[in-house]
């Protein structure tokens, strides 16, 4: 553990300063807001998931008493979307709908009631035209395009990129071998559901609150779909209620709500249902992956070539950058010196797919975790030891040019060894007798802490912070960074509170409203603890340096003498010489002026010199390591996972109490993902749109999680630390795999593992068939040649063994 | 059909004029600015809309206020003594067991629920008592701390 005894609140298990408000049920989510004269919006979706809309008839809906507007595609005809390449989303579909839930009107109404008895009596004339419903159909050109903008026909990416000579790689190799993988999609499932209120005021003003996790990027898709000044409109993010990705992408409803307000000049609300939230989706990409990897006799890889197909849904969303992510981070994990990726995304007529927790990245490792278990398996290693062996070092870059700043796997790795008494398992396979059967499975994993690239390109800073102190003592603190429940209102008061040396009650936290606080990306990349915790130092410490030099002159000592702490600034030679902080803050608002620190942050610039290169970069990488401990019963095919240990090194722990909750929270994530959850299409339509039929875990499924914290301190870290909120999720799923194979010896080579694939393998296996479950081959695609990129000189890149 | 429901909330009495098709969340969020009861589903599918009535946990999305008229009503806003935490309230707070804190009212009253029953329960009855509340942020594990922790106070 790392030394915190200089720092009073760093370092320390605190409670969050928004905590009582939400234990006490006084935190105001969006549809917790209510305004004078607000009326309701509702918006009426598809219910085709591919056709042409003919006509809309909304006479009867206008007529009806208590309604206020109702508006079409041909009110809100500009198209908007998250990436700037993939500008496809209409706020109401113009001319075709490509999903069932596509909305395609909507009304403003005195309730709720009035609003839904007026959607039904717009009537809306479609041309059904056939849907697309998987990666098969979407290759298959006799289906119609669904984007005219796509790559190829449905394809609507293609990425091909070489680092390194793979042939050499693959000749260097003793052992090589090739697997296909599926991963299932599925959704976020936050518990709250999305809500927003719209509102142009009578000063021709546009304010819009609402559950996101990204108000700057729904700031700049307002001025785009209402052709309205972004000078002139203000996004205000409520407390969000789980956001886990689901809440990051401009919505729909957001720019409906406010269009109504424009047209009824009163507040509007849109608060999504349920079913409405599985439709809104931006969840997991189903994801088919191929994978061929060279090794040496001892697990040394040689080369590796990685291929996926993305299932994207009908919009273009995240879609671009989840692409690239599922071949960015292969590499900063174990020593790869030739890589080769081959990503395709596909368009289909199901809600569009985005980022959930981990992004891109989930899928592949799960993919690449269990093709390295086999490999172990197969080479007789012990495949926490093999993986162990070539973790990558700190100050690698890899083939791929990413910067490992600090790496904690080898650690991670030996916690989780060590709390599984993994070394003392005993795998069933051959000698019990009884239906159950034990396993235990290990993978690790990587993640970003915070994109290097912003979403659309710019040269601004990624988060700014404005730190003010009032002559009073009052400390207030301002970003647009969004607390989703992962503590950035929290954190950015312990980072105040220990360069002030007060307490984190004592700081007020001003966050994500686009007229108060500067500019913050967002919550999604888990990028907010590095970005804007190094902007609050920076903003912190001008104020600092100013509170010093005013004390020093007071107490005719120099400022490099005085501290900050308990509430007082104190002199370190002699602590008679001291001033509380009022008296301080006084004297310098008197020296200086207003105090105010500004601080910007910016990710350094590590980008490779290829085209695609924006993808993967961050100012540092977490690591996660986990073993699974499974219990498989050979009649039923049920799986119960008994305990899982996660080690993760996020660098120094801020709030360890959060770390710790967060690593907890990915893990179950993780389990949820490999087991249960899965967003399942039948007869064109969400088989399961509700909290009931999609299976999420309870406390009676959750497995009992032990967290364990490594503490690397990072270079580029805010006091050394980096990301938590994603990366523990990502080893989860494999080293669920990975154990039942321990356990009955069969492969289910694609998640969710339900209880009837496991049965299939086990069947398989008895006749003698390869025991395994999973997708049996990959798609031929005509690829573009690959981009073929040198890999970094550096003397410390991961070089070929010959 | 509007009708007048007498209901008695956190120990206050209450007279909304109302129709009588509106769920009890509903007259709590809307007619009565008891916002602190959330909603995940509105069919009775997560647990997030629970209230104690008489003491036991009920989801308050299926309720209709006619059928839970003079009966005990205990919302999240009912949970503290004035300005008092709640036992269960400070110990969600000091163990992180609240993350995006919307699962938490109906946690906190399904948890208060099994102590006022059950006092000293195993990690295993909170299991039990917690299992038709989801939580998406946490893992429940913050969560069973707390309950454990809120018992021995």
């Amino acid at each position: 553990m790392p030394n915190n005894h200089n720092l009073s609140v760093i370092g320390h298990a605190q409670i969050k300063i928004d905590a009582m408000g939400k234990v006490t049920g006084e935190t105001k989510y969006a549809d917790d807001l209510v305004l004078p004269r607000m009326v309701y919006g509702k918006l009426l979706r598809s219910v085709y998931p591919h056709a042409r809309i003919i006509g809309i008839d909304a006479s009867r809906a206008r007529a009806l008493p208590g309604v206020f507007a109702v508006i079409t595609g041909k009110d809100l005809p500009i198209k908007y979307g998250i990436m700037p390449s993939t500008q496809d989303e209409e706020a109401l579909c113009v001319d075709r709908v490509r999903f069932v839930g596509d909305p395609v009107a909507a009304v403003a109404a005195i309730d709720e009631e009035t609003a839904e008895r007026a959607l039904e009596l717009i009537e809306v004339e479609y041309e059904p035209l056939a849907p697309v419903m998987n990666i098969r159909d979407a290759l298959d050109e006799k289906f119609p395009q669904i984007h005219a903008y796509a790559d190829h026909h449905n394809i609507h990416k293609f990425v091909a990129l070489e680092f390194g000579d793979l042939d050499a790689g693959f000749r260097a190799a003793e052992y090589v071998r090739e697997d296909v993988f599926f991963y299932e999609g599925d959704t976020h499932l936050a518990m709250e559901e999305h809500a927003c209120i719209g509102h142009f005021s009578a000063d021709g003003k546009l304010t819009l609150y609402s559950s996101t996790q990204t108000p700057h990027y729904v700031h700049r898709a307002l001025e785009k779909a209402l052709q309205f000044p972004r000078g002139h409109i203000r996004v205000i993010a409520a407390p969000v209620g789980g956001g886990f990705g689901g809440k990051t992408d401009p919505f729909s409803h957001e720019v409906v709500a406010c269009k109504l307000s424009m047209l009824t000049g009163r507040p509007v609300k849109i608060t999504l249902t349920r079913e409405e939230v599985f439709y809104t989706h931006r969840g997991r990409h189903p994801v088919l992956m191929w994978i061929k990897s060279g090794v040496k006799r001892d697990g040394q890889i040689t080369a590796l070539h990685f291929k996926t197909i993305l299932d994207g849904g009908a919009y273009g969303s995240y879609g671009i950058a989840s692409t690239y992510y599922t071949g960015a981070l292969q590499t900063v994990t174990y020593k790869i010196p030739t890589y080769k990726f081959e990503g395709v995304r596909v368009f289909t007529n199901k809600p569009p797919c985005g980022p959930k927790r981990g992004h891109g990245t989930p899928q592949p490792r799960f993919g690449l975790e269990v093709h390295l278990d086999k490999i172990a398996r197969e080479l007789n290693l012990d495949p926490a030891e093999m993986r162990r062996k070539y973790v990558v070092d700190d100050g690698t870059q890899t083939v791929n040019h990413l910067t490992i700043t600090s790496c904690g796997l080898r650690e991670c790795i030996d916690e989780v060894v060590k709390a599984s008494d993994w070394k003392n398992r005993k795998s069933q396979i051959p000698n019990s007798k009884s239906q159950i059967k034990r396993g235990l499975g290990i993978a690790c994993s990587s993640y970003l802490s915070g994109a290097g690239l912003p979403i659309y390109w710019n040269d601004l800073p990624h988060s700014g912070v404005i730190v003010k102190v009032d002559r009073g003592g009052g400390v207030a603190v301002f970003c647009g960074s969004t607390d989703i429940g992962q503590g950035s209102d929290s954190l950015l008061a312990y980072i105040a509170a220990e360069e002030f040396g007060l307490k984190p009650q004592d700081i007020k936290v001003f966050s994500a409203d686009t007229d108060l606080t500067p500019v913050d990306l967002g919550s999604y990349s888990s990028r907010v603890t590095v970005m804007t915790g190094n902007a609050c130092i920076q903003a912190a410490r001008i104020v600092k340096e100013k509170i010093l030099q005013a004390s020093a002159e007071k107490l005719l000592v120099p400022p490099a003498s005085l501290a900050m702490r308990d509430g007082v600034v104190i002199c370190e030679d002699d602590e008679n010489r001291k001033l509380s902080f009022v008296q301080a803050i006084n004297l310098a608002e008197a020296k200086f002026g207003t105090l105010t620190g500004t601080g910007s942050y910016k990710p350094p610039k590590r980008a490779g010199p290829f085209k695609g290169s924006g993808v993967g970069p961050s100012p540092s990488y977490s690591y996660s390591a986990c073993v699974a401990a499974v219990a498989v019963d050979t009649e039923t095919g049920e799986v119960k996972v008994e305990k899982l240990f996660l080690a993760h090194d996020g660098g120094r722990a801020i709030n360890p109490l959060s770390v710790i909750g967060q690593t907890e929270g990915s893990a179950y994530m993780g389990f949820g993902e490999a087991l249960m959850e899965e967003s399942a299409f039948r007869k064109n339509m969400h088989k399961i749109p509700s909290l009931l039929d999609y299976k999420s875990p309870t406390t009676l499924d959750t497995p009992e999680l032990h967290a364990i914290l490594v503490e690397t301190i990072d270079p580029e870290g805010p006091y050394g630390a980096k990301e938590a909120g994603q990366g523990p999720l990502l080893p989860v799923p494999p080293a669920i795999a990975n154990a039942i194979f321990d356990a009955v010896g069969v492969r289910i080579d694609e998640v969710p593992i339900t209880p009837d694939k496991v049965l299939r393998a086990l069947e398989e296996k008895s006749k003698g068939n390869a025991p395994r479950f999973g997708p049996k081959d990959f798609p031929v695609i005509k690829m573009p040649e690959a981009i073929k990129v040198e890999p970094p000189d550096a003397k410390h890149a991961p070089r070929l063994v010959q | 059909m509007k009708q007048i429901l007498r209901l008695r909330i956190n120990n206050q009495n209450y007279e909304v004029y109302a129709p009588i098709h509106k769920t009890l969340l509903e007259i709590l969020r809307e007619d009565l600015n008891l916002t602190g009861t959330k909603h995940g589903c509105e069919l009775g599918e997560c647990g997030t809309c629970t209230v104690l009535i008489d003491g036991e946990p009920v989801l308050s999305c299926l309720i209709l206020p006619v059928a839970v008229q003079g009966r005990a009503i205990t919302t999240i806003e009912g949970m503290a003594d004035g300005i008092m935490p709640h036992p269960l309230q400070t110990a969600f707070a000091e163990l992180g067991a609240a993350q995006c804190g919307y699962c938490t009212p109906g946690m906190l009253l399904t948890s208060k629920a099994l102590l006022d029953q059950n006092p000293q329960p195993t990690r295993d009855e909170i299991k039990h008592a917690l299992a038709g509340n989801l939580c998406r942020c946490t893992g429940y594990t913050k969560i069973y701390e707390a309950v454990e922790q809120a018992s021995k106070t």
